[in-house]
C-alpha cells in the first residue's frame, strides 16, 4: 500500500493532537488547538476533556467549533456556565493538565506574542487580536502544547511582546516570575516538533517532519535551533488522516 | 412589578456620547447587535468600552468613530478574522486608545466590580508583559476617572511572602447591554449555553440593559429559577428584538451568518468600502426590522435557525 500523502498542516495537526494524552483535562485556545483538540477526542483520548474558557466543560464535540463560545462547543458538555467559572475554578485551581496554544510569534523559550509587532507597544506597526485566555493558559495549565505555521518571522529570537509566557529568559525564570506552575512543553510546526532542555530550557528540535532536513528547519528559525538530535517525526496514519478529514474538519474551516 | 419594555431606539438614546459600557456575548456570539446599529445610526461618539473577547460588535462601534478608549483582552471574529480588522486599523492609525488584559484578569475586573470590592487578585498575568508595560499613559489615566490609576499591581501574599499574585482592578461602567434568550416584562432573565461574562457584566454596571429573542411570561421562568441568571430587579430596561444578535449566534436560536461575516469582513480591508457596507446595512436601514429585510428577510434568516437538538444549524456553510 502506497504511504499517504498528506500536507504539513494536516500532519502539524496530527502531531499536535497526539501530545494530548487520554484522560487529560485540556484548556483549548482557538483556531489550530480547537482542531487539534477534536481530533486527539476522536482518535486516542476519547476521554481527554475539553474545556473551552467561555465556559464549557467536557464537550462531545460533533462539529468543529469556530469559536471557543461558539453553540457547537455545547455539544455533549458535561456542563455550561461562564468564563469565571472555567477560569477561576478550574484553571487558576489547578485542575487543566494541557493548554493548547497558537499565536503570532514564539520564540526562543516559548513564549507566546499575539499582541502586535513593534518595539514599543504604544505604538505598534501591527496589531494582533490580543491575548483572549492564552496568557491565562499559559499561566495556569500543567504543561502547554504550542502549535503554529512555522515561518521565519513568526520564530524569533525575542517575541516583541509576551502576551503568553512560556520559559521567559529561560532556566529558573519562569518560577522566579511567581507563576506556580506550567510552562511550554512542546511546539509542533509545520516542520518540525521543538522541546525545550530540562535544566536551561533552551530549545532544540525533537524531530523534523518527513522530507524535510534538520538544517532546513533551522534556516527557517530565526532563534538558534540545536538540531543534533533530530530525528524524524512520524507520519500521520492513515486513519488519522482519514478522522482529520472526515470528521474533524470535512468544512475545511481550518484545513485548507 | 413595574414593566421595563422599552424600544430598541428609545433603549439606545439613554446611552449619552462618553459614556462607559459593556457589551455581552463572546467573539461571534451573542451579542445585542441590533442595539450597537442604533447605538451607529444615532453617531454616538467618545464612547468608553470595557469588554473581554468581544467580536464585531466592537469592531463596527470602532470603525464607525463612536469610540475613545476600550479596556479588553481580544477583539476579533476568530475563525471569521483572526483580529478584528478596524480595531486594527484604529491602533495602527492611532485613532483609539486601549489597554490590554488577558480574559480572566478582564472578567476577575468585573467579577470585582459585581462583587463591590476595588480589585481582584490572580495568579495569571506573571511575567508577561500584560503586567510589565501599558498602553495608556498614566497622563491618560489620570485623565479620566473612569480608568483605574494603576493597570495592575503585582503583590506577595500577607500571608506568605512566597505566593506572588497580580491585582487587578474593579470595574464599574455607567452601561451594560446584553442579548439573551429570554427575559421577562419585569427584567428576569435567562442566558441559555455559554453565559460568557454577562452577569458579571450587568452586576457593575449602574444601568442594564437587556435585548431578548423573546419576552416571556414572568411565571414561565420563576418555575424554574435555578436557570435564571439575573433577577428582575439588577434590570432596568427589556427590549423585545428577535435576531437582534444578527449576524452573530444565539445559542439554540440561530446561528452566525457566514454570508453577512464574509462581506463585513472584506468591506473592512477598504475605508471607501466599510463605509459603502454602513451606509447599507446601518445607515441605510432605519431600524431593526428593516436591517433584517436588507441581509436578506426570513429566507436568508431561516436557512440560519438552530436545529432544536443542537442548538445551533449543522448543516450550515460554513466557509463559502
Amino acid at each position: 500500500m502506497a504511504a499517504p500523502q498528506y500536507s504539513l498542516m494536516e500532519l502539524m495537526t496530527v502531531v499536535a493532537a497526539r501530545e494530548v494524552a487520554d484522560g487529560e483535562v485540556v484548556f483549548a485556545g482557538t483556531g489550530l488547538p480547537m482542531l487539534g483538540v477534536m481530533l486527539a477526542q476522536k482518535t486516542h483520548a476519547p476521554g481527554c476533556i475539553i474545556i473551552f474558557e467561555a465556559g464549557t466543560v467536557a464537550s462531545r464535540l460533533a462539529h468543529l467549533p469556530m469559536s471557543v463560545g461558539d453553540p457547537r462547543a455545547m455539544r455533549g458538555a458535561a456542563m455550561a456556565a461562564g468564563l469565571n467559572e472555567v477560569f477561576t475554578y478550574v484553571l487558576q485551581a489547578g485542575r487543566v493538565d494541557v493548554g493548547f496554544l497558537s499565536g503570532a510569534q514564539v520564540d526562543r523559550f516559548g513564549n507566546i506574542n499575539s499582541t502586535s509587532i513593534g518595539a514599543d507597544p504604544r505604538r505598534p506597526s501591527v496589531r494582533f487580536s490580543g491575548s483572549g485566555g492564552a496568557c491565562d493558559i499559559a499561566c495556569l495549565a500543567k504543561r502547554t502544547i504550542i502549535i503554529a505555521k512555522h515561518e521565519k518571522r513568526r520564530f524569533p529570537e525575542k517575541v516583541d511582546y509576551v502576551t503568553s509566557p512560556g520559559w521567559l529568559e529561560g532556566g529558573e525564570s519562569r518560577k522566579a516570575s511567581g507563576l506556580v506552575r506550567g510552562g511550554p512543553d512542546v511546539v509542533v510546526t509545520t516542520m518540525g516538533v521543538i522541546r525545550f532542555r530540562p535544566d536551561s530550557k533552551a530549545p532544540y528540535l525533537a524531530s523534523c517532519h518527513p522530507g524535510l532536513s534538520p538544517a532546513a528547519v533551522a534556516a527557517e528559525t530565526e532563534f538558534a535551533l540545536d538540531i543534533r538530535e533530530a530525528g524524524e517525526t512520524p507520519p500521520p496514519s492513515q486513519a488519522e488522516l482519514q478522522i482529520l478529514r472526515e470528521v474533524v474538519d470535512p468544512e475545511r474551516i481550518f484545513l485548507k | 412589578m413595574p414593566g421595563k419594555l422599552i424600544g430598541l431606539k428609545e433603549a439606545a438614546a439613554l446611552v449619552p456620547d462618553g459614556a462607559a459600557l459593556s457589551i455581552g456575548g463572546f467573539t461571534t456570539q451573542r451579542h445585542p447587535m441590533a442595539f450597537v446599529y442604533e447605538l451607529v445610526r444615532a453617531k454616538r461618539r467618545g464612547l468608553y468600552l470595557f469588554g473581554h473577547s468581544p467580536g464585531g460588535d466592537w469592531d463596527v462601534l470602532i470603525g464607525a468613530g463612536c469610540v475613545k478608549r476600550v479596556e479588553l483582552a481580544y477583539e476579533a471574529d476568530e475563525a471569521f478574522n483572526t483580529v478584528g480588522p478596524r480595531w486594527r486599523r484604529a491602533v495602527e492609525r492611532g485613532e483609539i486608545e486601549w489597554e490590554d488584559y488577558s480574559n480572566f484578569s478582564m472578567v476577575a475586573r468585573f467579577t470585582a466590580g459585581a462583587m463591590g470590592i476595588p480589585f481582584m487578585p490572580v495568579r495569571s498575568l506573571l511575567g508577561s508583559d500584560l503586567v510589565r508595560k501599558d498602553a495608556l499613559t498614566p497622563e491618560a489615566r489620570a485623565a479620566d476617572p473612569r480608568t483605574a490609576a494603576k493597570k495592575a499591581h503585582v503583590m506577595d501574599s500577607p500571608f506568605d511572602p512566597a505566593d506572588r499574585v497580580v491585582l487587578v482592578p474593579a470595574i464599574h461602567t455607567e452601561f451594560a447591554v446584553l442579548h439573551v434568550q429570554k427575559a421577562t416584562e419585569g427584567g428576569t432573565t435567562r442566558i441559555e449555553g455559554q453565559s460568557y461574562a454577562d452577569v458579571q457584566m450587568a452586576l457593575c454596571a449602574d444601568t442594564v440593559i437587556v435585548t431578548a429573542e423573546e419576552i416571556v411570561e414572568e411565571d414561565a421562568l420563576r418555575r424554574t429559577p435555578e436557570q435564571n441568571l439575573l433577577p428582575f430587579f439588577a434590570v432596568n430596561h427589556v427590549c423585545h428584538v428577535p435576531f437582534g444578535a444578527h449576524p452573530y449566534a444565539v445559542y439554540g436560536y440561530y446561528d452566525y451568518d457566514p454570508l453577512q461575516l464574509q462581506a463585513y469582513h472584506e468591506s473592512a480591508r477598504d475605508d471607501d468600502a466599510y463605509r459603502a457596507y454602513l451606509d447599507r446595512y446601518v445607515f441605510g436601514v432605519r431600524d431593526h426590522r428593516a436591517y433584517l429585510e436588507a441581509v436578506g428577510g426570513a429566507d436568508r434568516l431561516d436557512g440560519l435557525r438552530a436545529a432544536p437538538e443542537f442548538g445551533y444549524s449543522p448543516g450550515l456553510k460554513r466557509r463559502l
